[in-house]
């Protein structure tokens, strides 16, 4: 067990030691002048309204569901995978069964337009 | 194993994969991905930055190079000469059984001596005038790029007063940890059985003794462990959206969160046929697969074109960089960053494309594995490489021996990565942007439907030939 995770801790501890040393050295190296235009949000020169009040395409929100939905058949994919050989023809068509679900769910999205992204 | 040697070897694995991936990969792609966009906007490209050398060095630059190939020309006759006598019997006898470092016969050091310093002075004559641009030195434009770096850490820091302090400072780190964390499960090498170093290994059977697989941890959720770290970078760029307080970076944050998590889908369900031809999800036993039947591009050309497709989307670069997008949102979710932090996001970016490169290396081009070189040796056509009892015993001694074997695959693996990348950043420099919808709708409507029938035709290939 620590033989098997003790190097992903210590890389874990380098890939976070990094980033916080270009941080420190990135936000203490530099000049400090703040005037008040620098201040303001950088949107191409016109005035900031800032973003809270922004309205969103409900399509992320669509995108979001199907990622979980499609994310959780690869989970299950996975481990029938790794065992295909051992589960033979009767794997194969309980698999094609469970991904005939999701490919009629697929098809219900698509002619719902929860792809279409231009309308 | 000893406790001390374990974690040497853990702190060498570490390093190498690392250093790799810092020194080695992001630097060599940063400086082919600006000169691949000098010449393909017709500039001078990455020159202007270098150090000023002396008005005698220039002036005599191609002197220099003259002089480094009358080198080469001098010692090459020499070696020849060295050669001709060492054959001629004078040498016979004593060839290459003395030791050759430490040459104490005066031919066979000679030649080694003149065949090493021709050896170095033909590549030194054809690189020098690379290194210089009028009067800097520039190292292939590399120094510009590393000028630029250190030039970023030193401009001023703006942070927007309107936005969320904390999770603005975080984004940038979250971006970074996960691309360094990804070479964890990477294996960049055979087993090392280190009682045999120099000894030539039998090529079936099991070898005892201290072993070190070349692999930094062999998790047993293997793949898996990549899908989760690599997903956690999702939440740096989407972070860096939302804490700006900027419509653009939250517009370019949701369209980077939206574009990963849908590709994320793609790249789990393009590589599942392979999990059924190689029987596991742990990398090396992957790699082992093809090191005893074919590459897995030749069994899954569909899935390796998907999977490549899917992993440039992945890390939102050209021509999948809608996220960004300068013309449309500036820099999108990064906009409100400045000095190093900005740098951090590029470099993240770079790690991204070294990690996805070596993945692609050891999943579709056979990691570590060297066509026609074995654990016993190089063999090929059922005919080894063996010399013993020849002159040239020694080569074939070298050649064969453990380490060297190793040493050859390891330098495969970090090659085959290389190329992989700066194909990437080929196609980064080929093709325009995809409209947004375009790019959802490559995701949604092309790839994952070809991933699920490719599974399908995988599973009844495998069931109906039995392989």
């Amino acid at each position: 067990m620590f033989e098997v995770y003790f190097p992903v801790f210590l890389m874990l501890a380098i890939a976070v030691a990094v980033p916080c040393l270009l941080f420190t050295l990135a936000s203490t190296l530099g000049t400090k002048n703040p005037t008040p235009e620098k201040m303001l949000p950088y949107e191409s020169g016109s005035a900031s309204t800032g973003a809270q009040h922004l309205r969103l395409s409900v399509k992320f929100y669509l995108t979001a569901i199907l990622f979980v939905v499609f994310d959780i058949e690869a989970v299950f994919l996975y481990p029938w995978a790794a065992q295909f050989r051992e589960l033979g023809w009767a794997g194969l068509v309980e698999m094609v069964l469970f991904l005939l679900v999701l490919g009629v769910t697929l098809v219900y999205a698509w002619k719902k337009g929860a792809l279409e992204w231009e309308r | 194993m000893e406790f001390g040697w374990f974690l040497l070897a853990t702190v060498l694995k570490v390093s190498f994969i690392l250093g790799v991936t810092v020194l080695l990969y992001a630097p060599v792609f940063v400086l082919f991905e600006r000169r691949q966009s000098a010449m393909v906007q017709d500039r001078i490209g990455p020159m202007m930055g270098g150090v000023k050398m002396p008005r005698l060095v220039i002036d005599h630059l191609q002197t220099l190079q003259m002089g480094a190939f009358g080198m080469a020309a001098l010692c090459g006759l020499l070696f020849l000469f060295a050669t001709a006598q060492v054959w001629q019997g004078n040498g016979t006898e004593v060839l290459f059984t003395e030791p050759v470092l430490g040459v104490r016969h005066t031919w066979n050091g000679m030649m080694f001596v003149f065949g090493a310093l021709a050896a170095v002075h033909v590549p030194l004559g054809v690189v020098l005038p690379y290194l210089f641009h009028h009067d800097r030195l520039t190292i292939f434009g590399g120094l510009h790029a590393l000028f630029d770096a250190i030039k970023a850490f030193t401009k001023e820091d703006v942070v927007p007063p309107e936005a969320d302090k904390f999770l603005f400072s975080l984004a940038p780190i979250i971006a970074m940890v996960p691309a360094l964390m990804l070479g964890a499960v990477i294996p960049f090498g055979p087993t090392l059985y280190v009682d045999y170093l120099f000894e030539q290994l039998p090529a079936e059977g099991t070898i005892g003794g201290a072993a070190i697989p070349l692999q930094v941890a062999s998790l047993n959720i293997g793949i898996l462990y990549m899908f989760a770290v690599g997903g956690a970078g999702i939440i740096g760029a989407a972070l860096a959206g939302y804490s700006s307080n900027n419509k653009f970076a939250l517009i370019g944050g949701l369209r980077a969160a939206s574009q990963m998590v849908s590709y994320e889908v793609c790249l789990g369900l393009t590589i599942v046929p392979l999990f059924m031809l190689y029987d596991s999800l742990l990398l090396d036993e992957m790699v082992q697969w093809q090191v005893d039947h074919v590459w897995g591009v030749v069994v899954q050309p569909i899935a390796f074109v998907l999977f490549l497709t899917a992993s440039i989307a992945e890390y939102k670069r050209v021509p999948f960089d809608a996220p960004e997008g300068e013309s449309e949102i500036v820099a999108g979710f990064f906009l409100e960053y400045s000095s190093g932090k900005w740098l951090m996001y590029m470099l993240a970016e770079f790690f991204e494309v070294a990690t996805s490169s070596m993945l692609i290396a050891v999943l579709f081009f056979g990691g570590w594995d060297v066509p026609f070189l074995g654990r016993g040796g190089w063999e090929a056509f059922g005919y080894a490489f063996d010399l013993s009892g020849t002159h040239w015993a020694i080569l074939s001694e070298v050649a064969n021996s453990h380490v060297f074997i190793v040493a050859v695959q390891i330098g495969a693996f970090v090659l085959k990565a290389l190329l992989l990348g700066m194909l990437s950043i080929q196609i980064r420099w080929t093709l325009p942007r995809f409209r947004y919808d375009q790019i959802m709708q490559l995701c949604w409507r092309m790839i994952l439907p070809l991933a699920l029938v490719n599974i399908l035709v995988t599973g009844i290939f495998i069931l109906l030939t039995g392989i």
